[in-house]
């Protein structure tokens, strides 16, 4: 055998799939491109391109591999294995059930790296324990399911016990823990996300962000630029912009420009979109572009921005407030100074990054007068509006159709490629595609705000909160995003879920030069409640309290009203939290207890938090829209506008619009978020899909019941046998057909259908944040038992109960996915995650929480009926996260003695301040 | 003009190599084998529009360079050894902590391509092979158009990304003298989580005790917190002659002088410094508790 020289092309002979392939590419061209772009495996996704995520994971000669760090050249004749091959073979097929089974693939775009690390595992190891399944699966990360659903999965396929699959009948499905009707494209790698699919003849964007959080810029030549670079078409700058270049979610603050107009606030800004050929933009040198840059001071932090001679960012906030949002009522003044017992503190949070594992991908094409958009998105609707101003277009002519959605966690409800593609492809008059970088898109995309909150509390002698009062700057960087929203969502519920009698809370948004700042799960809501709940540690100590009483002295019930003017008239269900809670947390103390009396190095510790949390918009209009009909062959299709970003609600809503309607779920076939098709349902965040989408899904498949019972003059209990061009009505004895064949079918073929619409009932707050900002609330109280290392200051989290009351749950597993899940998330906010922009934009200088950092998990729903709710139902998505910083950072201080004040409580952080508790 | 290149022989490897002479180094080839940390570093650049490596030798196809090999008086670890093949191959317990540091560099589809050597020559402070391969006094192999010539490790890295290979040189094994019987070894890593992290420090040690429970051997070396991973002379010097619950006790913040770790993100100079003498003390009471168990 001779050496090889490649200079070009190679001959590359594998097989993939047990199918052998012979292609020609360069040598260097990773495997996984090969897979997806070459061979059109799309099953195999990319996180990041630099083998920290392994949702690339493939086998390649029976062992798991990154295929991202594999070049073409280095298979020359070898076996691949990838998703694709699983359902021909008996581990696989198990592996998949499982995970379908057991609610382990929620988004799914790290399912199939998930899938492919354990079928490596159960071929060498038939039956293995826990630890082995975390050791193979241990190389991909999810940010989903928070992991353990995917261990108990893998156990289950392993061990072969297989659980009956959930067959729910008419009547019974809300309730039962369904299989995601979405779930087999998520296991089998058949789902499109944005990067899995575009047109043939799609052109590729490619984005020019600035390296430099703040710099004024000139563009020479680009033209002459795009016809010396072989494989370039065009090169798109602000002017190119045809409506407005400007978005951001707030109808009145649009300060986002889609291409920076000769200034930009942040690094990671786009500047210029590069439109070619893919290979000639990947191999661009972006140094020889005609950009002249003018880099000046950014403005990093929020004291920067607020100091007095601070430059503005933009001229509209000349003092670098964009909103300040505030909660008074009483004399929260007087309280405190007549309060036996006093607590505050100043607590520090970061930037923290969504972290999805699907970078932000799609396409774009113009039909005619219209522009079509498939991408990732929370948002579909609002992604159409702000398109239609981008290209100056009437949101008629703009149809979005959201792909497959690889996590968002508020992270994709702005919008990220929409805009750029939709300019590219307008202009063009090509389908245009891009899919960002995992390091673009934690540069460029938004992030959780970081806070710098003083807070105050007391309480009298018998342990009664008399006051509370906080007040917040939040950095939400160099544009607005969802900045009002946290600056108007935390004074509302910074007392947390207590009764506070006196309360002033004020929260200020600040411009930064630093990465825009958006929605994550919880809007503010859970830096908030780090800082009160820690000061109610306080106050119980001081009042000689246990912990949890305290908390449940002072629970908010319903009866009761909120700092805000809101009477709680119903489903506020902490109190019964906090007494399910009630065994498990003595047993930890007294566990804790025990093990302290022996332990030298490492102490234990216990702690409890809780929240609540409005779902919906605030004192905003958020309805949602759904429909439910039947064709003339007696089809049922359920028109749901709601995207599910993995958390299940296509599920659910189907759920919740099979009862009312009496059908079998099974029956119900599902069009989900496409703007031209279904009905205008919000966007998938705040928590309110289920509440506000399963409302509308229940009065929607209502009403077509009810229209059936009309026809056939059936009674309100009659039994409707669906499944064919005649349905049956059973009324008692008598029974009566409906032939579907005779009625006039209207728009989409439908004969009879149903609609339903539901805009939580919300009213303004006033100057003084009085008002009803919500329907209703969450709420939630989780418990954290945790292990400190004194000396090296890690922490090893034990066990975490978490109680809910969710009004009802319409799918326990799904429930108790999104528990886990938040808990995985608040975990990571606690103790490992931060974001310092330009130094952590991937994966491994980025930490999320890995299969080894969960703890045990333990839920217990509460169900305490929430009258508007359908079948009682609230929201899960952030309360789930919330309470679980505010329980460990209670454990460590219940370990340590030291309330963490700087967040994340990263090793060396609570070590030098065991150092300086050691010293004082 | 973008060149991938893929010798079979150690000789056409470093004949490639010598025509290599480009004077800018960004342009010279790339050495490619497992590539875990050379499509990294691409991803980075090509985000940022800069210049990526597109002149690669890849040497995964010199069959010469595969495998590990143990001789009566070396181990021969290939410069296409991979953590998992270090890690089912049997060896004495003096290689226990090399084999628990390839457990626990990135997830198992990174010990299945990434290869010990690829992690000597990129040189990283934090790199998880060397303090454990340092304590085994391991040494590297080199190959070029004169012949070959072998650096103990400790010559070899010679900075944060900079090692002692001219150019025109490959490294093509590490070789590590068979340690003595009653040697045994631990490595103990610090990260901010349990999986795919970056050490904070990471120690690892290898000793060795007599009949009479004396430490004859001791050798212990720390990473990333210096721009070199390092043995600790001073300390080694010391532990000698002790017994174990005697060495566990003698060791001082003194003796980690020749240590200098930076603030970076991941944590302050001042705490990795303490963190490198607790899990030197633990590493010890480890091995302590091991020898007891033996007895």
């Amino acid at each position: 055998m001779n050496h090889h020289v490649h200079l070009g092309l190679i001959d590359v002979s594998m097989t993939v799939n047990g199918v052998r392939h012979e292609i020609s590419a360069s040598p260097a061209t990773r495997l996984s491109t090969v897979l997806r772009d070459t061979l059109g495996l799309t099953g195999t996704k990319v996180g990041c391109d630099a083998g920290d995520c392994g949702a690339c994971t493939v086998s390649l000669d029976g062992k798991q591999v990154c295929a991202c760090l594999v070049s073409v050249a280095q298979v020359q004749g070898n076996q691949i294995q990838t998703v694709e091959a699983l359902a021909k073979d008996p581990i696989g097929v198990a592996l998949q059930a499982a995970f379908a089974r057991n609610g382990a693939a929620q988004c799914g775009i790290c399912t199939p790296g998930m899938l492919m690390a354990a079928h490596d595992l159960l071929k060498r190891v038939r039956v293995p324990d826990r630890a082995a399944v975390m050791d193979a699966l241990g190389g991909v990360l999810c940010r989903c399911t928070g992991y353990l659903k995917i261990i108990d999965a893998v156990l289950e396929a392993a061990h072969g016990q297989i659980i009956s699959s959930v067959n729910a009948a008419a009547k019974q499905s809300i309730g039962a823990s369904v299989e995601k009707l979405d779930g087999a494209s998520r296991i089998d790698g058949s789902a499109h996300f944005g990067a899995d699919f575009a047109p043939a003849d799609s052109l590729w964007l490619r984005v020019v962000r600035s390296p430099y959080a703040k710099a004024r810029f000139e563009t020479d030549d680009l033209v002459a630029f795009a016809e010396q670079h072989p494989g370039v078409l065009r090169i798109f700058s602000a002017k190119d912009v045809p409506g407005e270049n400007s978005f951001g979610v707030y109808p009145d603050i649009k300060d986002q420009p889609v291409l920076a107009d000769g200034h930009v606030r942040y690094r990671g800004e786009a500047v210029l979109a590069i439109v070619g050929e893919k290979a000639a933009l990947e191999s661009l040198s972006l140094e020889a572009l005609p950009l002249r840059w003018h880099v000046e001071e950014p403005l990093t932090g929020v004291i920067a921005a607020l100091a007095k001679d601070a430059p503005s960012l933009h001229a509209f906030r000349p003092d670098n407030i964009l909103t300040q949002g505030m909660v008074e009522t009483g004399d929260v003044d007087h309280a405190l100074q007549n309060s036996e017992f006093l607590a505050e503190g100043v607590f520090e949070t970061g930037f923290v990054e969504h972290a999805y594992i699907e970078p932000e991908a799609g396409y774009a094409r113009r039909i005619g007068d219209r522009i079509e958009i498939f991408a990732c998105t929370q948002a579909p609707y609002m992604d159409r509006d702000e398109v239609a101003r981008v290209l100056g277009l009437s949101v008629d002519a703009v149809r979005v159709i959201p792909s497959a959605c690889g996590g968002g966690f508020g992270g994709k409800l702005d919008v990220s490629v929409q805009p750029l593609l939709a300019i590219a492809a307008w202009l063009l008059d090509r389908p245009v595609r891009t899919v960002w970088s995992r390091i673009e898109s934690m540069a460029s995309s938004t992030k959780r705000h970081p806070s710098h909150i003083t807070a105050k509390a007391g309480c009298d002698r018998s342990g009664k909160l008399t006051g509370f009062t906080m007040s917040g700057d939040f950095n939400t960087g160099a544009y607005a995003s969802w900045g009002p929203t946290v600056a108007n969502r935390v004074p509302v519920h910074a007392t947390g879920p207590y009764k506070v009698p006196h309360v002033r809370n004020i929260c200020r948004a600040v411009y930064t030069n630093e990465t825009p700042a958006g929605a994550f799960r919880g809007f503010g809501v859970p830096q908030a409640a780090i800082a009160q709940e820690a000061l109610f540690d306080t106050l119980a100590e001081k009042a000689g309290l246990d912990r949890l009483e305290f908390r449940l002295l002072n629970a908010i019930r319903a009866g009761q009203t909120t700092s805000s003017g809101h009477l709680l008239e119903a489903s506020a269900g902490l109190p019964e939290c906090l007494e399910k809670l009630r065994p498990e947390w003595q047993k930890m103390l007294r566990e804790a207890e025990a093990f302290n009396a022996t332990a030298t190095t490492t102490r234990r510790g216990v702690g409890v938090g809780c929240m609540w949390y409005g779902i919906g918009n605030t004192s905003m209009s958020n309805p949602s829209t759904m429909r439910v009909t039947l064709d003339a062959k007696g089809t049922i299709t359920f028109w749901n506008g709601a995207v599910d970003i993995g958390q299940g609600s296509t599920t659910v809503l189907a759920q919740i619009a099979a009862d009312a309607l009496g059908a079998p779920i099974h029956l119900l076939n599902s069009v989900v978020g496409d703007t031209d098709r279904t009905a205008d349902a919000g966007k998938t965040s705040a928590s309110r899909q289920t509440f506000v989408s399963g409302k509308a899904a229940e009065i929607a498949g209502a009403a077509l019941r009810a229209e059936i019972l009309r026809l056939t003059n059936a009674g309100a209990n009659a039994v409707i046998v669906f499944g064919g061009s005649t349905i049956v009505i059973k009324d008692g004895p008598q029974t009566t057909n409906l032939d579907l064949t005779r009625l006039t079918p209207g728009k989409d073929g439908a004969v009879l259908e149903g609609i339903g619409s539901f805009d939580p009932p919300t009213k303004a707050l006033d100057a003084k944040g009085q008002g009803v900002p919500y329907a209703t609330y969450g709420f939630a109280a989780q418990l954290c038992s945790l292990d400190v290392d004194m000396e090296l200051g890690t922490i090893k989290l034990n066990k975490i109960v978490a109680a809910h009351d969710v009004g009802k749950a319409i799918n326990p597993m799904l429930v108790e996915g999104q528990i886990h899940g938040g808990i995985a998330q608040g975990l990571g906010l606690a103790l490992m995650e931060e974001v310092l922009p330009g130094r952590t934009e991937n994966l491994h200088d980025y930490l999320i929480p890995t299969f080894g950092d969960m703890p045990e998990i333990e839920i217990i729903i509460v169900e305490d009926h929430e009258p508007l709710g359908p079948s009682g139902a609230k929201g899960i998505g952030e309360p789930a996260l919330a309470p679980t910083a505010p329980a460990i950072l209670g454990a460590i201080r219940h370990a340590t003695g030291i309330m963490p004040t700087k967040i994340p409580v990263l090793p060396h952080r609570l070590w030098e301040r065991m150092q300086e508790h050691k010293h004082s | 003009m973008a060149k991938y290149l893929q010798p079979v022989t150690v000789e056409e490897a470093v004949s490639f190599l010598v025509a290599d002479n480009d004077s800018e180094p960004h342009n010279r080839l790339s050495i490619l084998a497992g590539a875990t940390d050379f499509y990294p570093a691409k991803t980075t650049r090509q985000a940022w529009g800069q210049p990526m490596p597109d002149k690669i030798l890849d040497i995964s196809c010199i069959k010469e360079l595969q495998g590990i090999v143990a001789s009566k008086d070396h181990l021969r670890i290939g410069a296409l050894a991979t953590w998992s093949d270090l890690m089912s191959f049997s060896l004495s317990p003096a290689f226990d902590g090399l084999k628990k540091a390839s457990r626990q560099v990135g997830g198992v589809q990174i010990q299945n391509r990434g290869t010990l050597v690829g992690n000597i020559c990129n040189a990283s402070p934090a790199a998880d092979g060397m303090p454990p391969l340092l304590a085994l006094d391991a040494e590297v192999e080199i190959a070029s158009a004169n012949g070959r010539r072998v650096l103990p490790l400790k010559s070899f890295v010679l900075g944060n990304r900079r090692t002692a290979l001219e150019p025109g040189e490959i490294v093509t094994a590490l070789n590590v003298p068979m340690p003595e019987d009653r040697e045994k070894s631990v490595f103990l890593k610090l990260g901010a989580r349990s999986y795919l992290v970056i050490s904070i420090v990471s120690v690892a040690a290898n000793i060795a005790v007599d009949a009479t429970n004396r430490i004859t051997v001791a050798k212990i070396a720390v990473g990333a917190c210096s721009a070199v991973p390092q043995r600790l002379g001073l300390l080694e010097q010391r532990l000698l002659g002790l017994s174990m619950p005697e060495a566990a006790r003698q060791i001082e913040p003194a003796m980690l002088a020749s240590l200098k770790p930076i603030d970076d993100v991941r944590a302050s100079a001042d705490y990795r410094m303490d963190a490198a003498l607790t899990l030197i003390k633990r590493a010890l009471a480890e091995l302590g508790n091991q020898s007891r168990q033996a007895a």
